[in-house]
């Protein structure tokens, strides 16, 4: 069986020498970075701005347990039914036991990375029901049978001409690659859905104590066609998205599309309480909020990472981290990716199965200083590395840097190295660059410099 | 003011010309360098791999070597950075920890010292070329040393400075992840090739001969019109 591992070295081999993979995404990114960065000049104060967000979600998780029995109790005392599932399957069980009560054969959903974490599409689809997504971008992907390849940006990967390519196979409609068509095309195939809709699923960006709310954010409207028309609406969300206050989305609403989307806010911003209340016109006849775990109390019982919690999937980390540009979304085989998703992965799903992708960094930063949330998150890939190694240290390497200590600290002995290693280079020469080479890692694709003919230890010490 | 020069091992064995570079210009501006002999490693590689203890083993070394030092210079953001932010979190609550603590603010990336603890940028250095400056990641976001490099090559005479547009961009050295996902760091290392190529410049010029490394590797193996560049190397052309 292929591990994790071993497929994410083959995926990232293959992307990372895709040139047109690379052109797509880095263009794509480098028009992001543009627009971001006008929306981040429109604050005040970029950087206090993140600080106060920082303080704000580190008092919302250090005190999880008070907000979310105070949003709990706000958001059932409008009649919402909620629901705690320690564990994916608990949570899908949760949903499909829903389904099941509603006799619902069509599920539409809007964008929800949690129901990717738990699977749930498959285990609806499983079951035997109809799901549709309705994020464009979802929508596409769902089409391709892919899983999204970005956090904010599912379809980002592809060119006008694919959707159009996919559109046509699956829906044998495609008028032309004009985006704008090809929307139109979306639109008419999930206006229906919608009507036909029993139930609708949706995620949620922040879960309100203070009021008992749920903000949700997009750019389409589907999420509110998705919450509006089915009878029966469902919300999926992590325990880690809850806020104290109502005023917190004044700062996280356009902090969230600026380093999101490079917008102000959003096109939509929508807070839902309940089910349709005695007088209103419209609204859901039942609504569920499903609250999940799903090992997250393990991140927050963890106090080095526990700030990994604060992450509000704005997806900035991954767009300006240069792993996850060259290698895209789908190396990852996870469904968080980039930094974030290298550093909860292997607290949520197991480190000794996942640490590679904490070790997939050069530790460059850029992650941790775009975060609008401060998470320092390539101190916490290191922090995975040594708590992968001492779990599970691997025997070379530690022989390697035991032996390295002395070598490197003892004057006589780096001379010895410094002598031995230019007795290995003449060797070197016959083996370079195949696969007998024992730096073939390094020199398949790159030259090595040659130990110098006097080392700057021979020279000072040579100095008159 | 006496200077300790913290040579590290990459710049010992493949760039000397860089540490000696250093030496000069440090005694031309009436200094007087030492360069402690024992460790030749800032203890990075294992620390970045997730081997603390044995990363220890040759930090408790440096602590050592480098206790009374009145300034510590360091010849690379990466070891600066290791030595100035990351001891202090390698040694946590070992005896050590107030050692790294009382280290950490002596210690200076050369081209930090220079311009913030020396306030000098101009050392007379001529250089008729077109360059392009590449950030070392931690030089940059660990130590916040965006600005004094390109202070003193603003003072070069004849030096033509031209940004590239991934200058803050990691170049896809990253120590022993180099080794461990080759693949990866080399379509970094091209990322970053293209955007120098892109200012036709005729150097990248850094502060971290690890980031040069890889990327005069791969310059070399492609065959680009381009060259690497430390920037002591530069400043002691007079």
């Amino acid at each position: 069986m292929t591990t994790p591992a071993v497929q994410f070295k083959q995926d990232a081999r293959r992307l990372s020498a895709d040139l047109r993979h690379r052109e797509i995404i880095q263009t794509a990114m480098g028009k992001y970075e543009v627009v971001r960065d006008q929306r981040k000049a429109a604050f005040q104060d970029w950087q206090g701005a993140r600080q106060m967000a920082a303080e704000t979600k580190w008092e919302a998780i250090n005190h999880l347990d008070r907000h979310l029995e105070e949003f709990v109790r706000n958001v059932e005392a409008r009649g919402t039914k909620v629901h705690w599932a320690a564990t994916d399957q608990q949570a899908r069980e949760v949903i499909l036991g829903i389904l099941r009560a509603k006799n619902a054969r069509v599920i539409v959903k809007s964008k929800a990375m949690t129901s990717e974490e738990i699977h749930l599409n498959e285990a609806m689809e499983r079951a035997g029901y109809e799901v549709v997504e309705s994020d464009l971008g979802e929508f596409i992907v769902q089409l391709r049978e892919e899983p999204p390849y970005h956090i904010v940006f599912p379809a980002m990967h592809l060119t006008r001409e694919e959707i159009r390519d996919t559109f046509q196979r699956k829906l044998g409609d495609a008028p032309s690659n004009n985006p704008e068509e090809l929307t139109m095309v979306a639109r008419r195939v999930l206006r229906e859905k919608y009507l036909q809709a029993d139930v609708g699923i949706t995620g949620a960006n922040f879960a309100i104590a203070e009021t008992g709310m749920l903000s949700v954010t997009e750019n389409e409207g589907n999420a509110r066609l998705t919450a509006a028309l089915p009878r029966t609406m469902i919300t999926l969300v992590g325990i880690e998205k809850v806020l104290p206050r109502l005023e917190d989305l004044a700062l996280f609403l356009p902090m969230l599309a600026t380093m999101g989307t490079g917008q102000a806010i959003s096109c939509y911003n929508t807070l839902y309480g309940g089910p349709r209340q005695p007088g209103e016109t419209d609204g859901p006849e039942e609504y569920h909020v499903v609250l999940l775990d799903n090992r997250r109390t393990a991140l927050l019982a963890d106090a080095e990472q526990r700030d990994a919690l604060h992450c509000i999937r704005c997806g900035a980390c991954l767009n300006v981290c240069p792993i996850y540009r060259n290698i895209g979304g789908h190396s990852y085989g996870t469904t968080y990716c980039g930094p974030i998703g290298a550093v909860i992965t292997p607290n949520l799903r197991g480190l000794n199965e996942w640490k590679h992708l904490s070790y997939a960094s050069s530790l460059c930063g850029a992650c941790s200083e775009t975060c609008p949330v401060e998470i320092s998150l390539h101190h916490h890939l290191l922090q995975n590395r040594r708590n992968a190694s001492r779990r599970k240290p691997s025997w070379w390497q530690r022989i390697a840097f035991k032996v390295f200590a002395p070598a490197a600290t003892r004057p006589g002995l780096w001379s010895l190295v410094t002598r031995m290693g230019r007795l290995g280079q003449r060797a070197h020469g016959l083996v370079k660059g195949s696969r007998l080479d024992p730096a073939y890692a390094w020199t398949k694709t790159r030259d090595l410099p040659p130990i110098a003919r006097q080392t700057f230890r021979e020279w000072w010490r040579a100095r008159p | 003011m006496k200077v300790t020069l913290f040579i590290p091992c990459f710049i010992d064995l493949f760039y000397p010309q860089v540490g000696m570079a250093m030496v000069r210009i440090l005694e031309k501006l009436g200094h007087t360098v030492v360069c402690p002999e024992g460790p030749a490693c800032c203890g990075q590689p294992a620390f970045n791999t997730g081997y603390w203890e044995e990363s220890r083993e040759v930090a408790i070394k440096v602590l050592e070597s480098l206790e009374g030092a009145e300034v510590v210079v360091i010849a690379s953001g990466s070891c600066g950075a290791m030595m100035k932010v990351f001891y202090p979190e390698l040694f946590a609550g070992t005896r050590y920890e107030a050692m790294a603590r009382e280290l950490a603010p002596r210690c200076y990336e050369f081209s930090a010292f220079l311009v913030n603890k020396l306030g000098v940028t101009d050392l007379g250095a001529h250089f008729p070329h077109k360059v392009t400056f590449h950030d070392g990641c931690h030089g940059l976001r660990e130590l916040n040393n965006k600005r004094p490099p390109r202070e003193l090559l603003a003072k070069v005479r004849g030096v033509e400075m031209v940004e590239m547009g991934a200058a803050e961009t990691c170049c896809g050295f990253g120590g022993t992840f180099s080794a461990k996902f080759p693949m990866i760091s080399t379509a970094m290392g091209e990322v970053k090739c293209a955007s120098a190529l892109d200012t036709s410049a005729e150097y990248i010029v850094s502060c971290d001969s690890s980031c040069l490394m890889h990327l005069q590797g791969l310059i070399d193996r492609q065959r680009k019109p381009i060259k690497t560049i430390h920037l002591a190397e530069i400043l002691v052309q007079q």
